[in-house]
């Protein structure tokens, strides 16, 4: 799948993200749009990791550090075989279901267990570290959400991955600029990221978080820095896709009404035809 | 005092001694490798060492890392801040994630005396042992320090164990050191009281029992380190023909090894339970021994204790 079939399929995942929030009556949809293209191209390109290969020393790690975009982890881990989508929008949060709204690591390609933030970064750290040791090349990703920047241990973890060199390590950080209160910058501000974390010693990219093209070239550019950490500042969209929900902070964890859901639902048909239409 | 051997130290040995054959074993330390005597194997084993800094979080959370790619990670710092800084990470990243993570608490209770609440850890076995999945231990001497050690190096779990900063009088010797992993050690048999203890406390309930034994009055002692999971079994057996139980501890009086042995005898067998403890409030300046000795957690003022209760 190339770079503009990614986009395309992109739209179907959005339409599967909104679908499991309805069934389960509750997630985190402003989040899970935003995330959606970083996530969505790792696994189907840069991440080395498959059903086939979930206890491979040599595969590669991810942790999803704002876990609470579980939604859209749900749909690109059905779409590249991990779960079956039908038993994930049957189940979801419902009682007894393993399939809950953060990661859960008793299901098959989920490391580790979040939803409480600033925890990615740390034990990313920890397997990049891991790799190092054992001389492993495999490579380390996490994602974090903008606001979750405000928990000091990433801040900790930011100076260990320097400190160790970790050039295995890729963290993303999925600047929508909105958080449950409103704006970032309003609750704590962030600005400038940029320099925030170089001054850490990290190598860092920005890039158009809702361009599979921009997002591709970081991914691929963070695999050549040696030395030192690479943090792709993705700038996104919080609910994107659809003018319902974009860059609006209530939609954090809102569920859609009947209406929103048609609403929404066109919208990303919309999205679709768009991308099929770029050439 | 004849030994000179913190459990901390015991600790370093013993991991030394392991880590030669074994690659995974990784010492983790935050600013605190000398508190935690882990220099010798940071000197030794500089590959399987790593020093995050005064970032307890940090400390944990890499550990976890570390252990979900294999690795054999024990992270050390103060029981004091490892039991509340990282508590989250212990609960997240440990417990929940299932990470085989040893989480080594040093300078654990009151042994910064004179330091202030700040550095007292009398909340972790509480805190600790309310996490599911996360098992507490409490070594009295250097020789179960070891037998502990080298169990935990043949499991793949998470725990917690908590060690004091001073050297402690031996409970045990070298060759004679009975230990079965999460079962207590019977020190003694008694008929009149029932004594459970755990960590630096099991040394003074002992002489303590001694003491009674002179005045007539016969004990059991129990060496309860494994405080998660409490070893129910051992502990009813004697709980059921005693007299009196006591519970001797280097902790806060709610959810220690107080509050845990009494919710089983309350659920098992109803009789009176006195649990011997630190007071629920900010403790007072002293040495270690100071402290021991004001708040009757040495052999004279348990002695004392079950005299009274007894009468």
């Amino acid at each position: 799948m190339d770079n503009r079939e990614l986009t395309i399929h992109s739209w179907d995942l959005r339409q599967d993200i909104l679908d499991i929030v309805m069934a389960g009556g509750g997630g985190h949809i402003g989040g899970d749009m935003s995330v959606l293209a970083p996530l969505l191209l790792l696994y189907k390109r840069h991440l080395c990791v498959t059903p086939e290969t979930v206890d491979d020393p040599n595969r590669d790690r991810f942790v999803l550090s704002k876990g609470h975009s579980m939604e859209a982890y749900y749909a690109v881990l059905c779409d590249c075989g991990f779960l079956e989508l039908e038993d994930v929008k049957a189940r979801f949060n419902k009682l007894g279901s393993p399939y809950i709204g953060h990661p859960h690591n008793v299901l098959p390609g989920i490391e580790m267990n979040s939803g409480s933030l600033g925890h990615g970064l740390p034990i990313c750290v920890g397997m990049a570290l891991a790799g190092k040791m054992d001389k492993r090349d495999y490579r380390v990703y996490t994602i974090m959400g903008d606001g979750e920047l405000a928990e000091g241990s990433v801040w900790e973890a930011a100076m260990a991955a320097s400190k160790f060199g970790l050039d295995n390590l890729c963290a993303v950080i999925d600047r929508n600029r909105l958080q449950i209160s409103g704006s970032t910058e309003e609750v704590m501000p962030e600005d400038p990221l940029d320099r925030r974390w170089a001054a850490f010693g990290w190598n860092v990219l920005s890039v158009d978080g809702t361009s599979i093209d921009a997002l591709d070239v970081a991914f691929e550019t963070a695999k050549t820095v040696k030395g030192r950490p690479t943090v792709i500042v993705s700038n996104s969209v919080k609910g994107y896709g659809s003018p319902v929900m974009e860059n609006k902070a209530g939609w954090h964890h809102k569920v859609p009404t009947a209406a929103e859901y048609e609403q929404i639902k066109a919208d990303f048909l919309r999205g679709k035809e768009a991308a099929q239409h770029v050439q | 005092m004849s030994n000179k051997i913190p459990n901390r130290q015991a600790i370093c040995e013993t991991l030394m001694e392991h880590a030669k054959n074994d690659r995974d074993i990784v010492a983790l330390c935050s600013d605190s490798r000398g508190s935690a005597s882990m220099t010798p194997f940071f000197d030794a084993f500089p590959e399987q060492s790593v020093e995050v800094g005064i970032a307890e979080q940090d400390l944990v959370g890499i550990a976890a890392g570390l252990a979900s790619c294999g690795k054999k990670p024990y992270a050390f710092s103060p029981a004091s801040f490892l039991s509340t800084r990282s508590y989250e990470q212990c609960k997240v990243d440990v417990a929940y994630s299932n990470t085989n993570v040893k989480l080594i608490g040093i300078s654990g209770g009151v042994s910064y005396g004179a330091l202030g609440m700040s550095h007292h850890s009398a909340q972790d076995i509480a805190a600790m042992a309310a996490i599911p999945n996360m098992r507490v231990y409490l070594p009295s001497d250097r020789h179960q320090t070891k037998k502990l050690m080298e169990a935990l190096l043949q499991d793949q779990k998470g725990a917690y164990i908590r060690v004091g900063r001073n050297t402690v009088e031996d409970v045990y010797t070298e060759e004679n050191c009975p230990f079965e992993m999460n079962r207590a050690t019977v020190l003694r048999e008694g008929t009149d009281v029932l004594l459970v203890a755990c960590g630096e406390t099991v040394r003074p309930a002992l002489e303590a029992a001694e003491l009674l034994a002179g005045e007539g009055i016969s004990c059991t002692v129990l060496d309860m380190y494994c405080v998660k999971p409490l070893d129910v079994e051992t502990l009813l057996k004697y709980a059921s023909s005693a007299k009196l139980i006591v519970t001797v501890e280097e902790h806060a009086p709610t959810g220690g090894l107080g509050s845990m042995v009494a919710q089983q005898i309350g659920e098992h067998c109803p009789r009176f339970v006195k649990n011997l403890s630190l007071p629920d409030a900010p403790v007072i300046t002293g040495t270690s021994r100071e402290v021991f000795n004001y708040y009757g957690l040495t052999a004279g003022g348990i002695a004392k204790s079950i005299k009274e209760l007894l009468k």
